[in-house]
């Protein structure tokens, strides 16, 4: 017998704010955290713009030695994991520790720590390059770090399919308590990628927007006039909990996970697959799982990169699924918002489906103003709509050929 | 002036803000709670600072801040 799985605690750190109140505050009212790139000098760049959490302090979660040792990405990581953590009223020295896990994803770890630690050994030589190099580096880190702040010593994993990742780490966890390996998980993905080596590998990729003039409106999924994404950064955790586990110790839940589905593309290495069949394969795995009807679900929040070719397929996935019903459906994009957070875009997007579910309010698609024939879905165009969700589906899609879906359920 | 130059450098690896009660005979592991990475880190930009080499053998036998000092001092 499967056992129940809710959502019961939120944290995140994100462009638009950090903890759920700002973050929630902000992606209902249409708030960009996209700006120039203040984190290193880009002026060099194709792409100047990013979405750059701001006035994050680690010591505000972390002792000041340990943060000294993480890589960016897994102080965002352990913050946000502290953050769901007091949401949730959980004691961690109260819970059976053997039966609290973690399970994360992201996309490229450390990669700040091993652009500087590069530049050290060519600088200075191998003699000078860190011995915190590679504990600071591997992207595995951020779900050990998690495990020692919060005495989790149950299952322990770190998903990495690129821009897939978190919302595969979000199903894997749901799988384990499903299945009766553990009471907890903390779960979500973490990534700060704004980096001088990453952003270039990017701008040679032609895959974000350069539109260096009007940062606020270079992200605009679904939009005609869309031209590339725009790196985010930063970390959304949740708890996760057997509903058993939840209801014993009189939890608030959010929402019930009820749907886990992927499937790869086998196309190509970075171009979805020209009719979105990967993506449609994965949202019907996740609607099968849940044994969810697709007439019932009534938001998707979409990987929505703002690149012409993900929109455009991934609008094409969701009409081959969801048939007349995709039309009646609100699809909407926070990316256009918070940026892409590419390895932790499924964590802050689950918490998305988690909290329009909560609070009955679907987070709109900012700068959306000509429309695309291609992309002919409702993307709740720029304001936030007030409207009953019973099912919400967050979709994640990487480099790869990767995709991944849940689909989260009103708690009744 | 070596030994307050190390201190520096020890608080900034390990995050020590009081530094008042650090002595020569306090030791990194056994009381600053520095494990072995640390004690590299530590060794490394003692190595920079005072453009000394010191050997990983040598650097095992340290027992405390006065040893590192003794070591820096004698052969910079």
């Amino acid at each position: 017998m499967k056992k129940r799985v809710v959502v019961t605690g939120i944290g995140c750190v994100t462009p638009v704010g950090i903890g759920k109140e700002a973050f929630w505050k902000a992606i209902t009212s249409g708030v960009s955290g996209i700006n120039r790139i203040t984190r290193f000098d880009a002026s060099q760049y194709t792409t100047q713009i990013a979405a750059e959490v701001k006035d994050f302090s680690p010591e505000d979660y972390i002792d000041k030695k340990e943060a000294r040792k993480m890589d960016r990405f897994t102080q965002f990581a352990v913050a946000a994991s502290h953050m769901a953590v007091e949401d949730a009223k959980l004691d961690t020295e109260a819970v059976e520790s053997e039966r609290f896990g973690v399970i994360i994803g992201s996309g490229i770890g450390g990669i700040q720590t091993l652009e500087e630690q590069h530049q050290r050994l060519m600088e200075k030589g191998a003699k000078r390059v860190s011995p915190f190099f590679i504990p600071m580096m591997i992207t595995n880190i951020g779900s050990g770090h998690i495990s020692m702040a919060l005495n989790a010593k149950g299952p322990n994993n770190t998903v990495v399919t690129a821009c897939a990742s978190s919302t595969n780490a979000v199903g894997e966890a749901f799988r384990v308590i499903e299945r009766g390996d553990a009471d907890i998980m903390i779960t979500g993905g973490a990534e700060a990628s704004i980096t001088p080596l990453s952003i270039a590998g990017f701008c040679s990729m032609k895959a974000m927007s350069t539109n260096n003039d009007e940062p606020q409106k270079a992200s605009r999924p679904f939009d005609a006039n869309r031209d590339g994404f725009v790196m985010g950064e930063g970390a959304g955790m949740m708890v996760m909990e057997s509903l058993e586990h939840a209801l014993k110790r009189g939890a608030t839940i959010y929402a019930e996970v009820v749907g886990y589905g992927m499937s790869a593309d086998a196309y190509h290495i970075t171009a979805p697959d020209p009719e979105g069949k990967g993506a449609a394969r994965s949202m019907e795995n996740a609607l099968r799982d849940g044994d969810v009807s697709y007439k019932d679900v009534d938001y998707i929040n979409a990987h929505g990169t703002s690149t012409p070719y993900n929109d455009k397929f991934e609008t094409m996935a969701i009409k081959n699924v969801f048939k007349e019903h995709a039309k009646e459906l609100c699809v909407s994009s926070t990316k256009s918002m918070t940026g892409h957070l590419l390895g932790a875009a499924g964590g802050i997007e689950g918490i998305v489906c988690a909290l329009a579910i909560q609070n009955d309010t679907v987070p709109p698609t900012i700068n959306y103003e000509t429309p695309d024939e291609e992309c002919d879905l409702d993307y709740v165009p720029n304001k936030s709509r007030k409207t009953t969700v019973n099912y919400a589906l967050s979709n994640s899609l990487g480099f790869g050929g990767h995709n991944a879906t849940i689909v989260l359920k009103k708690y009744s | 002036m070596v030994f307050e130059t190390v201190v520096k450098i020890i608080g900034e690896q390990l995050g020590v803000e009081d530094l008042s009660t650090v002595k020569k005979e306090t030791s990194l592991i056994n009381d600053l709670e520095a494990d072995s990475l640390d004690a590299v880190e530590i060794i490394m930009a003692i190595e920079d600072e005072f453009s000394v080499e010191i050997p990983d053998d040598e650097a095992e036998n340290f027992k405390n801040i006065g040893d590192i000092v003794a070591y820096v001092e004698k052969n910079k």
